[in-house]
């Protein structure tokens, strides 16, 4: 038993958590709505690869 | 049967066979998904664009959570709470969502700047919608079967608000059993209905095409009686 609790995950981290006056934000919530909004703007200016050739 | 030959179009002399239920939805199905739209060879040339990647991409994150997800099923948390192989499994199950929502948002993004819901393309719109509330949920009941004091202080922050809203009796999120049953039966099974349908009537409709391409587009040729198209160029 003592085995099997040893290899259970550890115990959730409140982890890290920025702020700015009354906005509050987790860092991994951050980092993905920051990843999303760089997809997005990426999406509209890279050019696709074989775009040309295509019909 | 000749009372059903007089009050309609014969469908013997109309070459159709469409006599029955079943010939009648086969009528139905190959006039409004033909197989050339529903697995067509070829796209409009401004599809060749990141900005169309997106939503295949939430369907790619989808199968892989889905593939996971049967793995962690015919294990069981006995494997993938304590095992090598079942934590990574577990983990490819989440990052999967993880991936499979990014997308799904940038797609949302890309196709409301688009004013994707034109031409006649409403019910896709609201088709994602519904895939996007629908996926939510299931991804919520996932953050309750992590059986640790994480998913504890979801679940009692959660009840207050499906009990306030009437629905804590039948989705009741301090019931491990039927949150599981609703995680791994009831809600894939609605998600993947919903994601299907979204996908079949972007076949049917076809891709939106840009807003500056509305005028040109291939796809809009058979509403316009045949019309040819002034800048199409000879290839």
């Amino acid at each position: 038993m003592h085995e099997l609790l040893a290899q259970a995950p550890l115990p959730v981290t409140p982890g890290t958590y920025f702020g700015w006056g009354p906005v509050m934000i987790q860092s991994g919530n951050l980092v993905v709505i920051l990843t999303m909004l760089a997809l997005f703007i990426l999406a509209l200016v890279l050019p696709f690869p074989g775009g040309r050739s295509r019909k | 049967m000749s009372t059903v030959k007089e009050s309609s179009p014969d469908p013997e002399l109309a070459g159709t066979g469409a006599y029955t239920w079943t010939g009648k939805s086969r009528q139905w199905f190959l006039r409004h998904l033909p197989p050339e739209k529903l697995l067509p060879e070829d796209q409009p040339s401004y599809v060749a664009s990141w900005a169309y990647v997106f939503g295949m991409g939430a369907v790619a994150g989808l199968i892989f959570i889905i593939g996971s997800g049967v793995v962690l099923s015919l294990n069981g948390p006995q494997w993938y709470h304590v095992s090598s192989l079942g934590h990574f499994t577990n983990s490819v199950h989440l990052w999967s969502v993880e991936l499979f929502f990014m997308f799904m948002v940038v797609h949302l993004w890309i196709k409301f700047w688009m004013a994707a819901w034109r031409g006649g393309r409403l019910l896709t719109w609201i088709t994602g919608m519904l895939a996007f509330l629908v996926s939510i949920v299931t991804a919520f009941t996932g953050y309750l079967l992590q059986t640790n004091f994480d998913s504890q202080w979801i679940a009692f922050e959660a009840k207050d608000a499906l009990n306030a809203v009437g629905i804590g009796a039948w989705f009741n999120v301090a019931n491990l059993g039927q949150i599981f049953m609703w995680h791994i039966m009831l809600l894939p099974l609605a998600v993947g209905a919903v994601v299907a349908l979204h996908v079949v009537l972007v076949r049917a409709h076809g891709v939106v095409p840009p807003l500056d391409a509305a005028a040109t587009d291939a796809q809009l040729r058979d509403s316009t009686a045949g019309a040819q198209d002034p800048e199409a160029k000879p290839s």
